[in-house]
């Protein structure tokens, strides 16, 4: 094993054949079991180039960043990533993971991604060839597969700014260090009039419920975009079920598909109540 | 193997290393420094917890060879730091320590802490202990001890 530590752009680019490290916290597990034993190491930690944390109508967070400076970077900016970073791990793993790891590893549990497809996020990939942006729900194509070409860097992520109606919820046995057993982000994106739902940890990859969608754009439509939305009992359940109907989850150690097929319900239905207020 | 010079609790260190090997597998085995201690190698019981440039890190996950360059302060490089200590005697007096395996970890996480905020509250308490596991004392006792530590730093 060979290990290069970055100090530019290029010298991270400059072998197409290396993996990538940035916080370590997916990668060095594989490696402390055996199980990863990549020839060629190239540390990204700390480089300036994949660190930019712009704040405005358009949101772009570098593939470097790690949580912690997630968090503070976007203070009360799109909640529902905020919320995310704020599950993930804990503080140790929150000083060191990264958005361009957990897009680089691409597991269906990574709770930024049902969060990036919400808001219909771009990834900005790197390559000697240059700049490509792919969107996200082109990006992610299975567990740990992504459209992601050896040697390309997640440079930032980007998305437009979708307004405080967010939420994320996850589904775990404890508040911190829980690797998700269902996962989901809901935008309203009341200005352009968008709903979006995305359901994580309950298919081969990310999944948007686009019935439940269809659903809550109607009922928005019918309250006012600019008005709290506070939906009858039916209706609310009628989304979660739509929310549930979408997801495709399998039994495993961590939970069973008839459980994950009822959280995701609940979540939806908890995550509609709480974007409904933010108006 | 190659050699592999660090910085660690202010000095330059050197040791043999493998390419591939964790900093925490690198303090203990290369530079015979024990304070971190070794239980799951993959960031769940935060009994490795140290500082890299000054982020609360678990050192299991750090790639030896790639902390070059980088500030590594561990438990032993806290010894003599007023919150440190603080943090110490209220474990002692609280009686946060049973086995004692799991207490550099949370010394480490909780002086990060209180070197942050001196007035934690119950959540951002938990919150910052959220990434240490202890198998003895069942945590009410690590808790008083930050309280302590935190009324005494404040006063
Ligand atoms: C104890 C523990 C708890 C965890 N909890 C959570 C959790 O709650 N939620 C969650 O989603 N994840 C969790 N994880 C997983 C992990 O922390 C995240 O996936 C994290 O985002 C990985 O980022 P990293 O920078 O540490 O990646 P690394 O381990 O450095 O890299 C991971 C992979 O991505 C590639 N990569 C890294 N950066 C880039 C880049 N910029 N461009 C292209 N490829 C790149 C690497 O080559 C590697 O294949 C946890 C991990 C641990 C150990
Ligand atoms: S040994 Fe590093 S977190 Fe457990
Ligand atoms: S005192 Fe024994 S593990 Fe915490």
């Amino acid at each position: 094993m060979k290990v290069t530590v970055a100090r530019s752009l290029e010298e991270a680019l400059a072998d197409p054949e290396a993996i990538f490290l940035a916080g370590g916290t997916d990668l060095m597990v594989g490696v402390n079991f055996g199980r990863e034993r990549p020839e060629h190491v190239v540390s990204i930690r700390g480089l300036s180039e994949l660190g930019d944390t712009s704040v405005g109508e358009r949101v772009r967070i570098g593939g470097g960043v790690d949580y912690t400076r997630v968090l503070d970077a976007l203070g009360e900016h799109s909640p529902a990533l905020v919320q995310a970073a704020r599950t993930i791990g804990s503080p140790q793993i929150r000083n060191a993971g990264t958005i361009g790891g957990n897009l680089g590893t691409c597991s269906p549990a990574g709770d930024t991604l049902p969060v990036l497809a919400a808001l219909d996020a771009e990834v900005i990939l790197r390559s000697p060839a240059g700049e490509r942006r792919v969107p996200f729900s082109e990006f992610m194509l299975g567990p740990r597969k992504s459209a992601r070409r050896p040697g390309e860097l997640v440079e930032a992520v980007e998305w437009l700014d979708a307004g405080p109606s967010q939420a994320f919820l996850k589904a775990g046995t404890r508040n911190a260090m829980v690797i998700a057993v269902a996962n989901l982000a809901l935008v309203v994106d009341r200005a352009r009039k968008a709903v979006r739902v995305a359901l994580g940890s309950v298919g081969p990859t990310i999944i948007r419920a686009l019935e439940a969608e269809d659903l809550a754009r109607g009922l928005f439509e019918e309250s006012g975009w600019e008005r709290p939305l506070r939906p009858s009992q039916a209706a609310a359940a009628r989304f979660g079920e739509l929310a549930a109907g979408a997801a495709r989850p399998i039994d495993d150690q961590r939970g069973s598909a008839i459980y994950r097929r009822h959280v995701v319900a609940v979540m939806a239905r908890r995550a509609l109540a709480r974007t409904g207020e933010v108006a | 193997m190659s050699s592999l010079r660090l910085h660690v609790n202010g000095e330059e260190v050197e040791a043999e290393a493998w390419e591939g090997e964790s900093l925490l597998y690198f303090l203990r085995e290369g530079l015979g420094r024990f304070g971190s201690k070794n239980a799951c190698e993959q960031g769940e019981c935060g009994s490795c917890s140290v500082l890299l440039d000054g982020r609360l890190v678990c050192a299991c996950l750090v790639l030896a060879a790639a902390a070059a360059g980088s500030e590594i302060v561990t438990i032993e490089g806290l010894a003599g730091d007023p919150i440190t200590a603080a943090v110490q005697r209220a474990m002692v007096e609280a009686g946060g320590v049973q086995c004692g395996f799991c207490t550099p970890g949370f010394v480490v996480s909780l002086a990060d802490l209180l070197r942050r905020n001196r007035n934690p509250d119950e959540y951002e308490l938990r919150e910052a202990l959220s990434g240490n596991l202890c198998r003895c004392t069942g945590y009410l006792r690590i808790f008083e001890a930050a309280r302590r530590a935190a009324a005494e730093l404040r006063a």
